[in-house]
């Protein structure tokens, strides 16, 4: 049950980061995610009440979509009006590691990845395997992955070979890594992204009206509307707008 | 009304000026009012974000101010850039370039854009005036050590170096060759293959430099090099370990030799037993730091617990700052820890879980915290985690009399929670909440409390638009912003809760600056798009 809930989860989780991408210090994780409230996903999972913090969301068929996986929640919860703007966001959480890390790095986004999924029922006393909630803990983008960088240390002198970003997707079984280095534009990679998942395919909307983003065409839908927009969260936790920094 | 005269008087001889929120005034009321000032320290975006001193702190920087200030300014002494961005190494070397009378370049925590490191040898070789330079945050890949080494052999007063992680180890020496009096010290990356020559080498400059109080860098550390710091370990106040990779035993070793240390940043590495040990050799401990080394794991991979900071708070009798991350607290431990240290000024606590119980009890950690509050009595700062209900923020209403700076997250249950902290908290000047369930009524009901802070930040809580409206129209020396990716908050219903909201007290009225996903709410009660 619990893999079906994170999985209409569809939360990409998005975080923040790096402008700079020589920066060695600087590394966090990179998971996707459709930006919907992490709160709700941990109000949730913890049981509390959160309606009121619900975001008003509204999506193609004009269903509004509210806790992760709840239906109970979602029947009761405020509707929108249908009009929205930049209705859901896609994040990009940047992670440059050198490419001998690979295997290190997979191996533990795998783990992670396996622990979402096996997730909670084992003790009832422990939260659930958590998503990750945006901006917590509290450390600055150069703090994050010390045990990561640790690994790589002895490979980094920061100009070798690739800019390699790690890109996770709720529900997918692993993760992915790009190389920021191929692409000249931002639509290079969102058109690359799309195609990289493109492989998890699943059915069309689903009963709830929730976007199934597994289906390639519908990602790359996505990625293309305008409904959608990049962002990411630069170092202090503030989401910002990607374009407004040149590729470069 | 103050006295003209002193209002006078106080206008021709003011030289420094501060201004802890740089859209609340602006530039050209500061200078009609202190038109003599010689040092400014400007404060950008939120925390949750001298003409011859200028302090810039979480700002966007362009290289086109940079290059503004250096032509503007033809005797410009300090400038500190604090975790700011939006400007790369072609600024710095204008800066570099123009400011003959430079004493100071601090580019703390800031985000640059890495284009080259030969800014560095844009300082003329007639420049000697160096006195402290902090690069830790530069990243070059190719970096200029020759230009390095000549900038600081020539500069004789240079107190403060912090270099970046580009800077090997072998390097280090000659660095330091140029430069024995030295006070502060950054490392670079702090591994090498372990030869006897190198270390030696290192060892020996380390030993010539007698001055040498604080230490920081040490990205990567082999920890068969760090016996060469011995020679200085004894003098040290500052240290800052909060890169290094290293284990307990090695942490153990290194802050046993130093019993003057007043400072200390380290990564969880050091665990419940290294920081007993540090509670027994560091009686003038002040200040600790605590950082995960692991922060997104989900099970502990070190032995850290509240007993680190149990031994801490009760070994160090001067200890007044903590940031202190961990995965597990007690009320037990969180009252015996304010017993023991009622001196603390600066307390922070992230329990890396939100909302996780005492782990003893499984009840909130309200009482915990309440001793915090009723027993340091001086408190200025705090942060909260772990479960909380709004009991918690009825002690902190009830006995945080000195507290300026509060941060909360995933707490509380109700709007009574924010009422107690607005209505009771009389020296609060910023107050930052991230997902609670805190809404129209406490804000509401305390707005003119808002206009005797600095600023409230508020993301993932309950606060409705029409609130922000309201509180735009009603109070017209708050700047009210809503910040919502989501698109114009009014193309949703009027009751949907907000996604993100700065209000902050302002004399210069709204801003226009904002990006696309910010709106100000005035006294119009309509929007500026």
């Amino acid at each position: 049950i619990k893999e079906q809930e994170e999985t209409e989860a569809k939360a990409i989780q998005i975080g923040s980061k790096d402008r700079s991408k020589k920066r060695v210090e600087a590394s966090c994780f990179v998971s996707m995610e459709v930006g919907r409230k992490m709160a709700n996903m941990l109000g949730t999972d913890h049981d509390l009440n959160f309606k009121e913090t619900e975001l008003c969301l509204g999506l193609p068929g004009g269903i509004a979509v509210v806790a992760a996986g709840n239906e109970t929640e979602s029947s009761s919860s405020p509707k929108t009006n249908g009009k929205r703007g930049f209705s859901e966001t896609v994040d990009l959480k940047l992670n440059l590691q050198s490419k001998e890390s690979t295997m290190d790095l997979n191996k533990n986004l795998d783990d992670n990845g396996s622990k979402e999924k096996s997730g909670s029922a084992k003790d009832p006393a422990k939260p659930p395997a958590k998503a990750q909630v945006v901006g917590w803990p509290p450390v600055r983008s150069y703090r994050k992955n010390i045990m990561a960088n640790q690994k790589n240390s002895s490979e980094e002198s920061g100009n070798s070979g690739a800019a390699l970003v790690k890109v996770s997707m709720d529900g997918a079984p692993y993760l992915r890594k790009v190389d920021l280095k191929m692409y000249k534009s931002y639509q290079e990679l969102s058109d690359a992204l799309a195609k990289m998942f493109s492989s998890f395919t699943m059915g069309n909307y689903g009963p709830q009206g929730m976007i199934d983003f597994m289906n390639e065409s519908k990602l790359m839908d996505l990625l293309n509307s305008s409904d959608y927009v990049p962002s990411y969260e630069d170092k202090d936790g503030d989401w910002m707008l990607v374009g407004d920094v040149p590729w470069q | 009304m103050v006295c003209k005269s002193w209002y006078e008087i106080e206008r021709w001889c003011r030289r420094k000026v501060f201004v802890g929120n740089c859209y609340a005034v602006s530039p050209k009321m500061v200078i009609r009012r202190f038109p003599e000032f010689r040092s400014i320290e400007l404060k950008g975006k939120p925390h949750f974000a001298d003409f011859n001193l200028i302090r810039l702190k979480r700002m966007v920087v362009t290289d086109e101010s940079l290059e503004l200030i250096a032509k503007s300014f033809k005797n410009f002494k300090v400038l500190v850039l604090s975790s700011c961005e939006g400007f790369s190494t072609d600024g710095l070397a204008v800066i570099a370039a123009s400011c003959k009378n430079l004493k100071e370049l601090d580019l703390r925590d800031c985000e640059v854009d890495d284009l080259s490191a030969h800014w560095l040898s844009h300082f003329p070789e007639t420049y000697t005036s160096l006195v402290s330079l902090n690069i830790s945050c530069l990243g070059s890949d190719e970096a200029s050590f020759s230009a390095l080494e000549r900038l600081v052999g020539r500069c004789t007063n240079l107190k403060t170096l912090q270099l970046n992680r580009a800077v090997p180890l072998d390097k280090i020496a000659n660095i330091l060759r140029h430069a024995p009096q030295l006070v502060e010290f950054g490392t670079g990356t702090y591994t090498a293959d372990v030869r006897p020559d190198v270390y030696s080498d290192l060892a020996g400059v380390f030993s010539s430099c007698k001055e040498l109080k604080s230490l920081s860098g040490f990205w990567d550390v082999v920890p068969d090099y760090l016996p060469a710091i011995y020679p200085v370990c004894s003098k040290l106040t500052s240290l800052n370990l909060s890169y290094a990779t290293i284990q307990s035993p090695d942490l153990i070793k290194l802050v046993s030799h130093c019993p003057n240390l007043q400072r200390l940043l380290v990564l969880d590495y050091i665990e419940d037993s290294g920081l007993e040990v540090l509670a027994s050799s560091c009686k003038d401990l002040q200040e600790l730091r605590v950082f995960p080394s692991d922060p997104f794991g989900a099970e502990p991979n070190v032995s850290l617990t509240e007993q680190g900071l149990v031994a801490v708070s009760l070994g160090c009798p001067k200890l007044q700052s903590v940031l202190y991350f961990c995965r597990r607290m007690s009320n037990e431990a969180l009252v015996t820890i304010a017993r023991n240290r009622p001196n603390f000024t600066r307390f922070r606590l992230c329990i890396i879980e939100p909302k996780t119980a005492d782990y003893l009890t499984l009840e909130p950690l309200d009482v915990g915290f309440g001793a915090i509050v009723q027993y340091c009595k001086d408190l200025k700062r705090l942060s909260l985690s772990g479960l909380l209900t709004d009991r918690v923020f009825e002690y902190i209403g009830t006995y945080a009399k000195k507290l300026e700076m509060l941060s909360v997250a995933f707490a509380g249950d109700s709007d009574l929670g924010l009422h107690h902290v607005l209505s009771g908290c009389e020296s609060l000047r910023k107050l930052e909440i991230r997902d609670c369930p805190f809404g129209d009524k406490a804000l509401l009901a305390n707005a003119a409390k808002l206009e005797t802070m600095r600023s409230l930040w508020m993301s993932s809580c309950a606060v409705s638009f029409a609130a922000c409206k309201l509180l735009g129209q009603k109070m017209p020396r708050l700047n009210v912003e809503v910040i919502d990716e989501r698109g114009p908050p009014d193309s949703r219903p009027e009751n949907c809760p907000v996604d993100k909201l700065y209000i902050y007290r302002s004399i210069a009225g709204p801003r226009f600056d904002m990006p696309p996903f910010v709106w100000t709410m005035d006294e119009d009660s309509g929007l500026r798009l």
